[in-house]
């Protein structure tokens, strides 16, 4: 790392959580891979052994420590090519959700266990007919009194089948302005007319499990509400530049570690008694990836130094989710091309790479919505 | 100049178009790109109903046809289904070696066999480590008696579990330079000798297997030398040319497929109000996915169309191959984008179009740049 400072506490922890990934997830991904699941008890194993939500306060439970240490777990994951423990999502994207906003009873209740891996949490944003048009959310939220009844569907819901608690976003029937209708709610998975789907089939992220989450006059309790009512979409907007900056992120150490590997593959294997690297079509591919690389890490090194002193960076977050994310996904293809026939394997690592790292330029925005937004605050 | 099609081509395009809507199951296309099983029972199908070696002799249960056709074939199966479209066309990879310069024995005995989807074949051409220049090759025939005994390692052969014979090329002559040195033998796949090694599961084009093919002593009558001996590098180079147009074709309605579903999805899906299609960028993209297909699509029929009227161009080819795997990679990827979260999902399809276009792509290691590369600047002084 560059532009950002790393303490020795800091490279301690990415040494520790190197060797438990090397020990405890490499040699099951490709069994994970192919199940289509990761089970849950290696969710309790990363927590138990410090490696969820390192940003969480200590009083309940978390290392306290800051945004640097989302990045290093985003690092490693890319490291080992797997996508299936989306720990950043849990870690740094929901659970922010409840320390920014809930109550002091909601965080006793909840954030020890987020912490440790017994309580895996999701986001229920996405809708089958509201996917960029948040605003075109349906499920709605009744407050009666002491409960709120839940009803509709969400889908394309990341930890679906493992969440054992989710952050939903539902409207207010009887608010029209869809911006002030939106409230964010905790819901627990055991909850009575909330049913999981199965997890879908997918290009990439085969042991990541997405799938659907449908709610039937399901209802919970009224302190369940997270934060004031109507403040929903507000609250989403607020937490996004987190989001976006993690997906981007996504694709600079994707990019990253697919240039490792094809370089050192263009170093060893030969053609016609050379190596590859002694083609100038290869060297000028290597050298243009390479500098495609280092600009997008040193615009989003810039963004999380930006990021962790508060300032608000939601255009150029877009920017950075957008162009990292296009990168990583057009020097996945290249890469592909200087492995030749044997990037049409799985073997390769490039592979399963391309396919994992195609849904960074859809997910959490599309790279649509994120030149949109850009256009908006660049006021044009 | 001329750019229609005949009436005959224009049946032909019609009915493999039907064909392919009517047997192409989806959720069947789905099941076998999960498991990489082979579409048996299409593929007998289609041989029953003359889709298979549409551009064979009708001597050896062909069409009769020419490469047009061939290509016209499929594009209408790639654009229903670009993984059982691309099983079907390549399950019958290198028999082209043996239509064009086979002996009329080795032909009457192999190539009908393929025709009527009886059997499987793939070109066992490439090895490890050695280039388009083909030098080094390593894999070697030697003649003993009235028998040719093979030995070495061929890498990267389609159909490796099941394919009933493979169109080897190796070297003949221990000291000719591989334009004089190597040969084509046809080698069945029972012979003693010879073991088939699985690379594994495959990123696309995953109803096909793929891996080396093991030949330790294998003999093969000396009769199963396809063409003459020492010609082995240029017939590879001619088939090479016919296989890029038939390539193209693939790539082409893999294009062509993917464009089709990102048209159907932006047309239907609303967001903020409005279809997607409504929306300028949308309005863009598509107008440049179309340019792409169709550019793909006269080069190809142009290349195909030269080789009916028996103008062999290297470079046309090589063009309509690179310019068709481009465009089918580049269109099938925005098709996904269009589809958002949805394009990710299996269910929607352009996920595996995408990826059958990039293996597609992949396949054969990129030479035909270098090919256009050496027509457009030829010879140096």
């Amino acid at each position: 790392m560059d532009i950002l400072t790393c303490t020795d506490a800091h490279r301690d922890f990415q040494k520790r959580l190197r060797a438990f990934l090397a020990e405890a997830v490499v040699p099951h991904i490709d069994q994970w891979e192919a199940a289509h699941r990761i089970p849950h008890e290696i969710w309790e194993r990363m927590g138990r052994n410090g490696f969820l939500c390192p940003c969480t306060d200590p009083a309940y439970g978390g290392l306290g420590g800051d945004f640097l240490y989302a990045v290093m777990v985003a690092e490693e994951m890319a490291r080992i090519n797997f996508t299936g423990l989306c720990a950043v999502l849990h870690s740094d994207i929901v659970v922010p959700y409840i320390e920014s906003y809930g109550t002091e009873d909601q965080k006793r209740k909840y954030l020890p266990e987020c912490v440790s891996g017994g309580i895996v949490t999701a986001i229920g944003m996405t809708e089958p007919d509201a996917g960029s048009d948040l605003a075109a959310m349906t499920t709605t939220a009744m407050e009666t009194g002491d409960e709120i009844v839940l009803n509709g569907a969400k889908t394309f819901i990341s930890n679906a089948v493992n969440c054992d608690l989710v952050v939903l976003a539902a409207r207010d029937p009887a608010v029209e302005n869809p911006h002030q209708a939106l409230s964010l709610y905790l819901v627990e998975a055991d909850t009575p007319g909330f049913k999981k789907g199965e997890p879908f089939e997918k290009m990439g992220w085969n042991s990541q499990d997405t799938g659907e989450l449908f709610f039937s006059d399901c209802r919970i309790p009224a302190e369940n509400r997270l934060g004031q009512p109507g403040q929903g979409f507000l609250m989403l907007m607020e937490k996004l530049q987190q989001e976006r900056l993690l997906c981007a992120l996504f694709g600079v150490f994707g990019a990253e570690f697919m240039l490792q590997w094809t370089t050192e593959h263009c170093k060893t294997a030969k053609a016609g008694g050379k190596p590859l690297t002694r083609s100038q079509a290869v060297q000028f591919a290597l050298v243009e990836m390479a500098t495609e690389v280092k600009l997008g890490r040193t615009f989003t090194e810039k963004l999380i130094t930006d990021h962790m002193a508060g300032r608000n960076v939601v255009v150029e977050t877009a920017m950075a989710k957008y162009w990292t994310t296009e990168t990583a996904k057009r020097i996945a293809l290249r890469c592909l091309d200087l492995y030749g026939e044997s990037g049409m394997l799985e073997s390769c690592p490039v592979a399963r790479a391309w396919r994992d790292v195609r849904i960074t330029s859809i997910f959490a925005g599309t790279n649509e919505i994120m030149k949109g937004i850009a256009a908006k605050f660049m006021g044009l | 100049m001329d750019f229609e099609l005949t009436r005959s081509q224009k049946e032909i395009q019609k009915a493999a178009a039907e064909f392919a809507r009517g047997e192409f199951d989806k959720e069947l296309a789905l099941e076998l790109d999960r498991t990489g099983a082979f579409p048996a029972k299409i593929q007998k199908k289609a041989a029953e109903l003359g889709f298979i070696g549409v551009h064979f002799d009708e001597a050896v249960d062909g069409g009769g046809l020419g490469l047009l056709d061939a290509v016209l074939t499929a594009e209408a199966f790639c654009r229903q289904d670009s993984g059982i479209g691309v099983a079907l066309m390549l399950a019958g990879h290198g028999a082209e070696c043996l239509l064009r310069a086979g002996s009329s024995d080795l032909r009457r005995r192999w190539l009908s066999k393929v025709a009527l989807g009886e059997c499987r074949c793939a070109g066992a051409f490439s090895e490890t480590g050695v280039g388009p220049a083909m030098e080094g090759m390593e894999t070697t025939a030697v003649s003993a008696g009235d028998e040719w005994v093979l030995r070495g390692i061929k890498s990267n052969v389609f159909e490796i579990d099941s394919s009933g014979f493979f169109v080897v090329l190796c070297r003949t002559d221990s000291e000719g330079a591989s334009e004089t040195g190597l040969s084509l033998i046809l080698v069945e796949a029972d012979r003693k000798g010879l073991s088939r090694e699985s690379a594994g599961a495959k990123l696309g084009m995953r109803m096909l297997s793929v891996g080396d093919l093991r030949m330790s002593d294998v003999r093969v009558p000396y009769d199963h030398r396809v063409g003459k001996e020492g010609k082995g590098a240029a017939q590879f180079r001619e088939y090479r040319q016919e296989l890029s147009v038939l390539l193209a074709g693939m790539s082409l309605g893999i294009a062509q497929g993917a464009f089709d579903r990102a048209l159907v999805h932006t047309k239907s899906r609303v967001q903020f109000g409005r279809k997607i299609a409504a929306f300028e960028i949308t309005r863009c993209k598509l107008a440049d996915m179309a340019v792409r297909v169709q550019s793909a699509r006269w080069l190809t029929y142009q290349a195909a169309w030269g080789f009916d009227r028996g103008r062999l161009s290297p470079i046309e080819a090589a063009m309509a191959r690179t310019c068709a795997a481009d465009a089918a990679v580049a269109v099938a990827d925005e098709a996904l984008q269009l589809m958002g979260g949805y394009g990710y999902m299996t269910e929607y399809e352009v996920e595996h179009f995408y990826r059958d276009a990039k293996v597609l792509a992949l396949f054969g290691g990129g030479s035909e740049k270098n090919d256009v590369a050496d027509a457009v600047i030829g010879r140096l002084k």
